[in-house]
């Protein structure tokens, strides 16, 4: 087990207004190098949870506990987690390669070996004949391959995703889908992946949580019940349908409440 | 290439001449006075005529203002800095920053006199203070108006206040300090010229000086002197902008 939740809950205090319950009580666990993709209706809270995960934020009540905590410093923790945001939120200023080198440098490592590592980084996403462009030369997609590579470079043993893809054309989003799960496999780091997709859920992950409306609780854990080996024909396959109906259903009751 | 230039500069040179040739025409036809005001054609010629004299001057005005110019950018970007590490740091001080920008300079710059006495120590004086709120104030927004999530990012990452500073806040800050700069260059002419008025030097001696012997037409040579200094600070900052930015910020993307 990589990471547990016992009880994690969030009230946001507004400096006017009543409290606004955000996340029930939450207990959860996730395996080391599983990929749990967490799904709810927008505004349900699911950033929320994403975010006290990944340390930005912390919650009301409840402890989050890691299984290496015993053996590895706090710091080292840290650094191997990773978060990729809705939108790729590059540096402007910085060259492709020099967006991806920046969390090396922010660790601390010389630039050359924070460089090469970059560069073969961005051959993993697809991107390594892009290094010297800037952001705003680049398209939508292309620019969320360059946040991935910035998130892999590190090395992470846990990915955080928050809808990463949401803002791209099917065809692209698709392909970066694709991507990410390639990667997954190869890297084995554990992938937590916030989606409203119930498609890219069932496509991407091992495991999906079905998050109610606010406050949310845990509405279905549901194992994907799909083969490791996964390719765009999937995507036609009716035990892929049936997979993505019980997501929906759940959604469905989640929202009903 | 060609047409594009035509395109851009056709219009301001056309009206700059007709408006020029009209002002001409109607202080020849009115028969002002060029004790009152002189045709362009007289200020032209004495602009010519004592173009050693006036360029010597504005020589002397050019380097109070970029030295206070250059103050103002260390010396502002420094205190906006300094004012956005917290909000209570920011109530307490900020006024003081505004003080910079509602303060007579006229009425002050005989104080500069006393304090740095006459030369160009007291021009530099009145040309940083009139010019370094501009880059306080936009510096000072763009530092609190960085990317939440960039910031988030740098959490993520544990980066100390002293790698955000210099590798978030302050390159995302950059465009609105070089805003800052192009407004405050021309502000620095004014506070040069002001100094000069009672600190000694510059150009604002060759007006001062003009005035007494009621040359209008002199006057009104220096002055145009003093404007195209300004405007020349004004393309200088606009193209260290454009240099800096062109690659990847929206305002200099479309000038391309």
């Amino acid at each position: 087990m990589a990471l547990r939740l016992s009880g994690v809950t969030r009230i946001f205090r507004p400096t006017h207004g009543d409290a606004v319950p955000v996340l029930e009580p939450i207990d959860l666990e996730v395996g080391r190098g599983e990929f749990l993709a967490v799904l709810g209706p927008s505004g349900c809270g699911k950033s929320t949870l994403l975010r006290i995960i990944a340390g930005l934020d912390r919650p009301t009540a409840g402890t989050i506990g890691w299984l290496e905590q015993g053996t590895t410093g706090e710091a080292e923790e840290a650094r191997s987690i990773a978060y990729v945001f809705q939108d790729a939120h590059l540096l402007p200023w910085r060259s492709v390669l020099r967006n991806v080198t920046l969390p090396l440098e922010l660790a601390g490592g010389g630039r050359a070996e924070a460089e090469s590592i970059a560069r073969a980084t961005l051959e993993q996403v697809g991107l390594e004949e892009a290094v010297d462009r800037y952001p705003a030369e680049l398209s939508g997609g292309m620019r969320m391959r360059v946040s991935l590579a910035r998130a892999l470079v590190v090395r992470p043993r846990l990915l955080l995703l928050d809808e990463p893809f949401a803002a791209l054309d099917e065809i692209t989003r698709q392909e970066l889908d694709d991507q990410l799960r390639t990667l997954w496999l190869a890297n084995g780091m554990t992938v937590i992946f916030v989606t409203h997709s119930t498609n890219e859920a069932t496509f991407l992950a091992a495991r999906a949580l079905v998050l109610s409306m606010r406050p949310a609780r845990i509405c279905l854990d549901h194992r994907i019940e799909l083969p490791t080996d996964r390719n765009a024909s999937l995507r036609a396959d009716p035990r892929f349908a049936a997979q993505a109906g019980i997501l929906y259903q759940a959604l469905l009751s989640g929202n009903r409440r | 290439m060609s047409a594009g230039w035509a395109v851009r500069w056709l219009p301001p040179v056309g009206s700059l001449v007709v408006l020029t040739g009209l002002a001409e025409v109607a202080i020849r036809v009115g028969r002002v006075s060029p004790l009152l005001l002189p045709p362009p054609s007289a200020v032209l010629a004495v602009a010519v005529s004592e173009s050693p004299a006036l360029l010597s001057a504005s020589s002397g005005t050019a380097i109070a203002v970029l030295v206070g110019l250059g103050l103002s950018a260390v010396v502002g970007v420094t205190i906006a800095v300094g004012l956005s590490t917290s909000r209570f740091i920011e109530r307490a001080f900020y006024p003081y920053a505004i003080f910079f920008q509602v303060v007579p300079i006229v009425a002050i710059a005989p104080l500069l006199v006393i304090w740095f006495g006459y030369g160009i120590r007291a021009v530099i004086a009145s040309a940083f203070i009139v010019s370094i709120f501009p880059v306080i104030a936009n510096t000072l927004a763009g530092l609190l108006s960085v990317d939440p999530a960039l910031r988030d990012l740098f959490r993520i990452y544990r980066a100390g206040p002293v790698d955000t500073l210099f590798r978030l806040r302050l390159p995302a800050a950059l465009p609105d300090v070089l805003t800052g700069l192009r407004v405050a260059s021309g502000l620095a002419v004014i506070g040069a010229i002001v100094g000069e008025f009672v600190g000694g030097g510059g150009l604002g001696v060759v007006i001062l000086g003009a005035m007494r012997e009621q040359r209008t037409d002199l006057v009104f040579a220096a002055v145009g002197y003093a404007s195209l200094l300004g405007l020349a600070l004004f393309g200088l900052a606009s193209l260290a902008s454009h240099l800096s930015l062109r690659r990847w910020h929206a305002s200099e993307k479309e000038l391309g």
